[in-house]
């Protein structure tokens, strides 16, 4: 059919362009759609936290007024999905420009090449290293390939544990001040069962809550071996604070619950359930508030026993870090600079009841004159980091779960430990064949 | 059975049913407009003691739920218009044309109905990287531009078309494309509609794959929103029920607008061709 | 055979490339991602990628939260479907009887909840279930029952998300197997009952034989939809309690976008994908082998 063959084929080719020249514009408006970032004259983009985001944005109104040209876009991330947001911002290269970070996340980021090191910017900005509590610093010092510590993060905040206990059950068995070794504190929680009867314990462990085992691991010695890529889980040090652990639910000073069955942990402790409880700063408020007035008198704070005497207990708190692909590290800098300041932090603890990373911010009679805080002073002079691996948030999470399996009595210790360190020997060998490979 | 009895059981049985698919939404209207904690009292109310706009007034000002909302009409609206044009295209192709390997191609295509969408999330996700898509409109958009079950219920309706009509076109000289648009295109209307509405319903209420790759929170989608708000926000009920009739309702109401089309659609994608 | 072959491809050439770019690459780099061990050191560092063939798949049947999560996302199907297609042949049968009134009211009212956002129902419903202050248990208390931690004891938490997914979907089946209903000649319905046949016998020998395809059909749809539980764990329970409620998918999200081992991840996600696969094509031999076909 003459009609059907040219202007056939020259519609087909007018149309094939459009829909090519169509479909590209369609691509590239897509692609440019709703990202409006990197503009190095644009606000601040700085991720927090749960509570913590909340306040800075308070805070914010006398950094503005010393920085008035640096804009800060504050985006609160929920603490159950934070860490999963910032690994796919990470794929997606769609990270900020500076966050808070859980310390225990920043070897992950640290392996991922994401943190830009800011040794150079402390020391410029004339902050003293050692106005930090040392073990907290040091969850931010990460090896580098050529061997040397960089300091990957600002501490911001911190936070361990230690006990918090009833001083009245205490002094009624008779015992006048908190225990300092392992055997004090069992045969302290002995005596105040003696006393209470069946239905009350010593120690509140909460079964889903891995610190307190970790805390007493760390008394012993390490969990990994051969350069973290190892487990370690048999070994004595280990086994002798799982032993503890487990002897303790055995006789019956703690109950086998997780933190969820425990219906009101305020109101049970009030009601002297368990007289000690292995905690975080957090609950010196919630005691203050949730607690009864006339059961206000008859707690406190003391740094956690050890094998020996005083012992080392978590270190935890978050840092502030800047990501290597910001465009505006200067201006980052200048946010964490105000906030590494003692009056912020102070200011900071007075809105949220964290804990200042800094000594000299200590001073605050809200802090120097508070006799809980104060133990959590003494306790932090004394704190070692986890294991700066990537998989360590993995491990953790899989140490208690085989410690509640032993607790309730479903795995034999040694064939849970042994299990457990077959586990970790499978999880680090990507890590051992990369050590092998650079060796 | 006596007819009457019959009458009484059946529609009772009917209406208990529908009061238990209709109460859930009723309440969650109902919650959305009571004061903040009036929901925890014991007994649960079910109706607002006292009504208020707070909560609305709460999303759309602090929690900026307009821009929620707005993303997702965005991103559902250019989603349907593009996956339903692409698709009309290529159903008719289907149907109608006749071109090396059609068949194979269709069966092909069937075929991979069975593939769950997630198997293709994480190699997407990293493909969209290079592509700049990643936390950006494009990245929830373009995965949605065409749909097999779409291809698929154009095809069923454009097999309906009377081959003389396109062979009348064909006579008086139109090329295929011409007869595409203005021949088949008018035939196709009523299909239109019902892909139309199915691809916002799908594009609106996607969860998983929105929640991959708009890590940016002004990004995000209505479901995803609610999705971050409801793990922040446990203890505030109405607000959360706020959040669920801003979500549920515009999808509601398309829906009653447009369900003769969307059931049609539904019944002629069940029965295999 | 290739008459209209440009036209054809120029008008089949957007939505075939779409698919072809944006599913099919994907799903077979996802095959590809499974056979080796990328995770967070890849994604740092391409080379520190290996082939390792089959190690995930047999390291993922070595681990007990694999097992856990198919065991779950089974009990899920064996059970919700079975609730689900009931449910929805029930309302069917209601529906199609030519007793009932108001059918269009009906109809809208019972496929309500299939439209609407899993996400915003599944907050609805985590408020209908609380323990305290859920209407739910006050409905339950009112008949004498116990209240119930529907989402935190872990042995009710499935059949509550089971209630809720049936709940959600029983619309979409009831439609379909409505218009098969609905196709059935009235001559066999009036020959039965002339028989003497009661509405049992009408329904065991007449209804049942010619919806059985359509069973097939319902079935296939529900059971590969039910395989992909994913957001109603992910925003009534996390997964839990005590991974009462980790599926398959979740199991893949976690792997995937918690820990980045998208190796693993994408072994897991092939594996849902075979079993599903497997399920389909036994229940597609039923409808093969059904009784009272030919």
């Amino acid at each position: 059919m003459p009609g059907a063959g040219a202007p056939a084929g020259g519609g087909r080719r007018r149309a094939i362009r459009r829909i090519g020249w169509g479909s590209v514009a369609l691509a590239g408006s897509l692609a440019g759609c709703g990202r409006g970032k990197a503009d190095p004259e644009g606000p601040l983009d700085f991720w927090a936290m749960g509570r913590e985001a909340e306040v800075v944005v308070e805070l914010l109104a006398a950094f503005r007024a010393r920085h008035p040209g640096v804009q800060v876009r504050v985006q609160q991330l929920p603490w159950t999905a934070a860490h999963e947001k910032l690994l796919t911002a990470y794929a997606g290269d769609a990270l900020p420009d500076l966050c808070q970070l859980g310390n225990t996340w920043l070897p992950e980021f640290s392996a991922l090449g994401a943190l830009e090191p800011l040794d150079e910017r402390l020391a410029a900005a004339g902050i003293p290293r050692d106005d930090y509590f040392a073990g907290i610093l040091d969850t931010n010092l990460m090896p580098a390939a050529d061997g040397a510590s960089r300091l990957l993060g600002v501490p911001w905040y911190v936070d361990t544990r230690l006990l918090f206990y009833r001083t009245d059950l205490l002094r009624a068995a008779g015992h006048a001040a908190p225990p300092e070794t392992w055997s004090q504190w069992r045969a302290a929680m002995q005596d105040i069962r003696r006393l209470a009867g069946a239905r009350s314990y010593g120690v509140l462990f909460p079964l889903n809550e891995p610190d307190p085992l970790f805390a007493l691991s760390l008394q012993q010695g390490p969990v990994l071996g051969e350069d973290d890529t190892r487990g370690a889980f048999s070994q004595p040090p280990f086994r002798r604070a799982l032993d503890f652990y487990a002897e303790v639910f055995r006789d019956g000073l703690a109950p086998p619950m997780t933190n969820t069955q425990v219906s009101n942990v305020w109101d049970e402790f009030a009601r002297g359930l368990f007289a000690f409880y292995v905690t975080g700063p957090w609950n010196i408020g919630e005691f203050r508030r949730r607690l009864p007035a006339e059961r206000q008198k008859d707690w406190a704070a003391a740094p956690l026993p050890g094998p020996d005497g005083p012992g080392v207990s978590t270190a935890g708190g978050s840092s502030l870090v800047i990501f290597k692909g910001s465009r505006r590290k200067e201006a980052a800098w200048k946010l964490i600079s105000f906030l590494s300041e003692p009056e912020t932090m102070q200011r900071f603890h007075a809105l949220t009841g964290d804990l200042p990373a800094r000594r000299s911010a200590w001073r605050a009679p809200a802090l120097a004159d508070d006799p809980p805080s104060q133990a959590f002073a003494r306790q932090l002079e004394r704190v070692r980091a986890a294991p700066k691996i990537p998989e360590w948030e993995r491990i953790f999470q899989e140490m208690q779960l085989t410690a509640e399996r032993v607790v309730r009595g479903r795995q034999g210790a040694d064939a849970a430990c042994r299990q457990l360190d077959a586990w970790v020997d499978a999880l680090l060998e990507k890590r051992r064949w990369l050590r092998s490979r650079r060796a | 059975m006596n007819p009457r009895l019959a009458v009484w059981l059946v529609n009772g049985l009917l209406a208990a049913l529908a009061a238990s698919t209709l109460f859930p939404l009723l309440w969650m209207l109902s919650a959305s407009l009571m004061a903040p904690g009036a929901s925890t009292a014991l007994p649960t109310p079910i109706l607002p003691p006292s009504p208020t706009l707070e909560n609305y007034r709460t999303l759309f000002g602090g929690i900026g739920m307009g821009r929620y909302l707005l993303n997702s009409l965005l991103i559902a609206t250019l989603a349907t218009a593009i996956s339903v044009t692409f698709n009309l295209m290529a159903g008719y192709a289907f149907a109608k044309l006749r071109f090396r390997g059609r068949d194979a191609v269709f069966r092909l295509l069937l075929g991979a109905l069975v593939i769950p969408g997630q198997v293709a999330m994480l190699p997407l996700f990293l493909m969209l990287k290079p592509l700049g898509l990643i936390n950006s409109y494009g990245g929830a958009i373009v995965p949605a531009m065409a749909s097999i079950f779409g291809i698929f219920l154009v095809r069923q309706f454009a097999r309906g078309i009377p081959d003389e009509l396109l062979e009348a076109a064909r006579i008086d000289g139109a090329g295929e494309l011409r007869t595409f648009t203005t021949v088949v295109v008018p035939l196709l209307k009523p299909i239109v509609a019902t892909l139309a509405v199915f691809s916002f319903l799908a594009s609106w209420n996607d969860f998983m794959w929105p929640l991959i790759v708009l890590t940016d929170a002004s990004l995000h989608t209505l479901p995803v929103a609610l999705a971050g708000l409801s793990r922040e926000h446990v203890q505030d009920n109405e607000l959360m029920m706020a959040g669920s009739v801003i979500t549920v309702l515009p999808v509601l109401l398309l829906f009653l607008a447009l369900q003769r089309q969307y059931m049609e659609g539904l019944l002629a994608g069940s029965v295999k061709g | 055979m290739t008459r209209h072959g440009a036209a054809a491809w120029i008008l089949a050439g957007p939505a075939l490339g779409v698919i072809a770019v944006f599913f099919a690459l994907p799903v077979a780099a996802g095959l590809a991602l499974s056979l080796t061990d990328f995770d967070i050191y890849a994604l740092a560092d391409l080379s520190t990628l290996r082939f390792v063939g089959l190690q995930n798949y047999a390291h993922l049947l070595q681990t007990p939260l694999f097992w856990q999560a198919l065991g779950n996302t089974l009990y899920f199907v064996v059970v919700g479907v079975p609730v689900s297609i009931g449910l929805s042949l029930a309302a069917a049968l209601l529906l199609a009887s030519r007793f009932a009134r108001w059918q269009p009211f009906f109809r809208t009212a019972l496929f309500a909840p299939v439209v609407t956002t899993a996400v915003a129902v599944a907050v609805i419903w985590r408020y209908l279930l609380h323990t305290r202050y859920g209407l739910v248990n006050q409905g339950l208390a009112a008949i004498g029952v116990a209240p119930i931690d529907w989402l935190g004891d872990p042995h009710w938490s499935m059949p509550a998300i089971i209630v809720f997914a049936a709940w959600k979907n029983f619309g979409y089946n009831m439609i379909i197997l409505l218009a098969a209903l609905q196709a059935v000649p009235r001559e066999l319905y009036e020959a039965a009952r002339m028989d003497g046949a009661g509405a049992l016998r009408r329904f065991t020998d007449v209804t049942f034989p010619i919806l059985v395809p359509t069973f097939v059909l319902v079935g296939i749809l529900t059971v590969a939809g039910y395989f992909q539980l994913f957001a109603e764990p992910y925003v009534m329970t996390q997964g839990g309690p005590l991974r009462s409620t980790f599926s398959m998918l979740y199991l893949m999200y976690e792997e995937g976008f918690r820990w980045w081992n998208l190796g693993n991840a994408s072994a897991v996600a092939f594996l849902l994908f075979v079993v599903i696969f497997c399920v389909s094509w036994v229940m597609l031999r039923f409808d093969r082998d059904a009784p009272g076909r030919r």
